[in-house]
């Protein structure tokens, strides 16, 4: 029998959504800022693998020679991106959520045999709530870079006036290169995040906008268990 | 007639099924998310095609991020205090090579001993000071890190003497009053707009030297702004005027799109 089982508060949706085109925005911005002085790359024993970022990449997405327009987009949208998620992490504190969110002491050893089990490598999968370990880490650490952001981006932004934040980031340096890791941090999360709601399937991509799950929910004392067919591996031939 | 009205009554409604139920809920979702993803793509067209500002002591940003830039600015002029300094460094750690971005109106040689800083009195008494004069007072050395609006810095040392000590000497108290200073390059082809809060911060100087030996030209020669509570845009090289107003002054990266404020 199908069941409607709540899965996510409209809160959690709104500042979810909410967050995507405004996280969107900030990425895109931060790109025409970074582009003024793009002296990120990759090297190792003198070889550089990547530089941030390409020129064909720049030319794509129209970056160059943009630093004032990207300046003006970027602290326009960082109030949004603070606000909504100051707005989500209250939530998550004041309603309890955060019990379902943050990690336990098992979830770090859990979250290798989730891993295992996405990977088709293990069968079984630890048993779970509302999320599983791997997506208590992932979730929770969002939140945790998310902040970092807005501390890191606050650091390079008034380096006079936030000179604590600054000192605690490493200064000046150092927080310019966090800011950036962390963007990097949230494009990797995306394709991951994606991929691994794709292959979840609608149900579960419903439940972010709609709020809940459907379920099958068989009364518990009709079930037989049928041995599965024993022509089954011939079947596949 | 009892009758009449309770036919009119609704009828008890019946429970929905579990598929009408989710079929409802899915649709106010749903159409909620687009309704909503709808509006916030035509804002986002709205602003991103939003006319460039009329041209005023600002220009080149799209009107509603210059109203929000302005915002920010009243926003961040709360935290700004005289107590939070700019991290200074020993000498030792002050670049060689001094970076050199550009040149605009501080292009070519200037005869040093003709030039002359003009101070505008809010009399109308206009101040003739020469390198010697300014020379005269305490100096006051700095090595902290210069930050360009670019997103490079690098730790510089520079001498000259602070601006507020100048502005004592000078006697201008009255003219600090007023919200704000301007500094312009002799052919004017420059020129700054600094909020009177970051100028007289005890960091601020009008500087002769750097690495402990006179401006050359490409730094400002004989004397330029070092602001550190300010990105690079604003540490106007070679000043010829220093004026004061309640009303923005004329900046340059200002009229391009940036931030009129443009502070640390």
């Amino acid at each position: 029998m199908k069941v409607i089982k709540e899965k996510h508060p409209l809160v959690m949706r709104w500042t979810h959504w909410v967050n995507f085109p405004i996280l969107a925005i900030m990425i895109w911005s931060g790109m025409l800022i970074y582009w003024a002085n793009d002296e990120y790359r990759i090297t190792l024993f003198g070889h550089t693998f990547f530089s941030f970022f390409p020129d064909w990449f720049y030319n794509a997405l129209h970056i160059p020679h943009r630093l004032s327009e990207g300046m003006a987009f970027h602290f326009l949208f960082m109030w949004f991106f603070t606000l909504n998620g100051i707005f989500y992490v209250l939530y998550t504190i004041l309603s309890g959520e955060w019990r379902e969110l943050l990690p336990q002491k098992k979830s770090f050893k859990e979250a290798w045999l989730v891993l295992l089990h996405d990977l088709h490598i293990r069968k079984m999968a630890p048993p779970q709530n509302k999320y599983n370990a791997a997506q208590r880490i992932a979730y929770t650490a969002i939140i945790v870079m998310g902040i970092g952001s807005v501390i890191t981006g606050l650091a390079i932004y008034k380096p006079v006036q936030f000179y604590y934040l600054t000192w605690l980031c490493g200064g000046y340096h150092f927080a310019r290169i966090l800011h950036f890791a962390l963007t990097i941090g949230y494009v990797l999360f995306f394709v991951i995040h994606v991929v691994q709601v794709m292959l979840a399937g609608w149900n579960n991509f419903r439940s972010v906008i709609s709020g809940f799950e459907v379920v099958n929910e068989a009364p518990k004392h009709i079930i037989d268990i049928t041995p599965p067919p024993p022509s089954d591996e011939k079947n596949i031939q | 007639m009892k009758k009449i009205f309770s036919k009119k009554q609704k009828a008890p409604k019946k429970p929905l099924t579990i598929e009408q139920k989710i079929s409802r809920r899915n649709f106010l979702s749903f159409g909620t998310f687009i309704v909503a993803g709808s509006v916030a793509y035509g804002g986002w067209k709205w602003l991103y095609n939003s006319p460039e500002e009329a041209r005023t002591v600002t220009a080149g940003a799209r009107a509603p991020l210059r109203r929000a830039l302005n915002k920010t600015e009243l926003a961040f002029r709360r935290v700004f205090s005289n107590n939070n300094l700019v991290k200074t460094y020993p000498k030792e750690m002050a670049a060689k090579n001094v970076r050199h971005n550009s040149d605009i109106g501080s292009e070519g040689k200037i005869d040093i001993d003709a030039w002359k800083l003009q101070v505008k009195k809010h009399s109308g008494e206009v101040l003739q000071i020469s390198l010697d004069d300014i020379k005269a007072l305490p100096k006051t050395d700095i090595v902290y890190d210069f930050k360009c609006v670019e997103g490079w810095d690098q730790i510089s040392h520079w001498g000259g003497v602070k601006f507020i000590d100048f502005i004592n000497h000078y006697k201008l108290d009255a003219e600090t009053q007023l919200q704000y200073v301007g500094l312009a390059t002799p052919d004017e082809e420059y020129y700054v707009g600094i909020d009177m809060p970051s100028a007289m911060h005890p960091q601020t100087l009008l500087a002769y030297e750097v690495n402990e030996g006179p401006l050359p030209p490409k730094h400002g020669a004989p004397l330029r702004l070092i602001i550190p509570v300010k990105y690079g845009i604003k540490n106007l090289k070679r000043i010829g005027t220093i004026s004061f107003s309640d009303n923005r002054p004329p900046d340059y990266w200002a009229e391009q799109g940036y931030d009129y404020y443009s502070g640390l």
